[in-house]
């Protein structure tokens, strides 16, 4: 498969913010991450990019938005989430559960050392 | 902190509990466990596509503020009393709420940024973070031998120029200001901006030359 058309594909995401040279452009990392495992499970056929364009929609017109779009990756893990929730691939609580283990895991992180989902359980 | 390279090591600050993940950092990583659990993502395909961008976003929002604390001494003054208000009036404010510091080379002094742990740059100024500042040998050896480490990246420096290694934060991020070049006074800031690149706000560089740019 041609990952470049893929990433062309994924580049027409309504709304997605770009760069003056059309590239997407990301405020942090977490959102090229995000941007990037959705690229990555549409590549390897996951879903189509009519499904996860209707999913992403409904999150981006969602009441409560931010007025300076600054949230658009939240929309966009939200869509994300509950797509794959939708396809059975996890639940809601799992990743919620998930989620806290990793805040744990910050937290009880040292700094200087990597953040690693055990270091949950040293709380 | 602050490492000097004369090995004096500053550890007057508490690390204990500096680590934090935003609600959307924790949650990207739990998509990202669950993914990989399923064997639907490889985390280094992941690494791979986040990399083919990270060249494409420039570091634009720190350019601009270096090329303004050139043109304008008062920003100047600011940006070194507090980096962080003096950043945010560009409109650059992270969203964690991190303090900035900007620290300036000087005709004596260059300094380094460094972190030990990938999460700590400064990116609402200088974009996503290189590869090779997020790797183990960078971490580790631009604190214990900066001067190898700059000759790397072809940055050679007088025996008697100081070096400064400043180990961000969770809570604070470095920014350097690199020397302005000789040779500039006619420019304005958009021109001083194309001499600014993003390893020269990290330390591992320095401002180009006019004659360098375009």
């Amino acid at each position: 498969m041609n990952a470049h058309d893929t990433k062309s594909l994924l580049i027409l995401s309504p709304g997605l913010p770009k760069s003056r040279e059309g590239e997407p452009a990301f405020a942090e990392p977490w959102q090229a991450e995000a941007f990037a495992m959705t690229v990555h499970l549409h590549e390897r056929g996951v879903f189509s990019w009519s499904e996860w364009a209707e999913v992403l929609s409904q999150e981006l017109y969602k009441p409560g938005r931010r007025a300076d779009a600054a949230d658009y990756y939240d929309c966009w893990v939200a869509a994300l989430s509950r797509l794959i929730t939708e396809l059975s691939i996890t639940s809601t609580a799992n990743l919620e559960m998930l989620t806290r283990k990793w805040q744990h895991a910050a937290e009880a992180t040292p700094h200087g050392k990597p953040i690693r989902m055990e270091n949950a359980s040293n709380l | 902190m602050q490492h000097d390279d004369d090995h004096h090591h500053d550890h007057d600050h508490d690390h204990e509990h500096d680590n934090r993940f935003s609600e959307m950092q924790a949650r990207v990583r739990a998509l990202e466990t669950v993914l990989t659990q399923k064997g639907l993502i490889d985390p280094a395909a992941i690494d791979a596509i986040v990399e083919t961008y990270e060249t494409k976003i420039g570091p634009r929002n720190g350019v601009r503020v270096v090329a303004k604390a050139w043109t304008e001494p008062d920003f100047a003054e600011w940006l070194k009393r507090d980096a962080t208000a003096a950043i945010a009036s560009l409109g650059y404010t992270g969203r964690q709420g991190e303090h900035m510091r900007a620290v300036f080379n000087t005709s004596d002094t260059h300094n380094l940024i460094v972190c030990t742990l990938c999460s700590c740059y400064p990116w609402t100024v200088l974009g996503l973070p290189p590869v090779w500042y997020k790797a183990p040998p960078y971490r580790a050896r631009a604190v214990i031998d900066p001067r190898g480490v700059l000759a790397e990246f072809g940055v050679t420096l007088p025996e008697t120029m100081k070096i400064r290694v400043w180990d961000s934060t969770a809570e604070l991020r470095y920014l350097v200001i690199p020397e302005r070049p000789d040779g500039t006074e006619d420019l304005d800031a958009a021109q001083l901006a194309d001499l600014v690149t993003r390893d020269a706000m990290i330390g591992t560089g320095l401002a180009r030359l006019p004659e360098m740019a375009r």
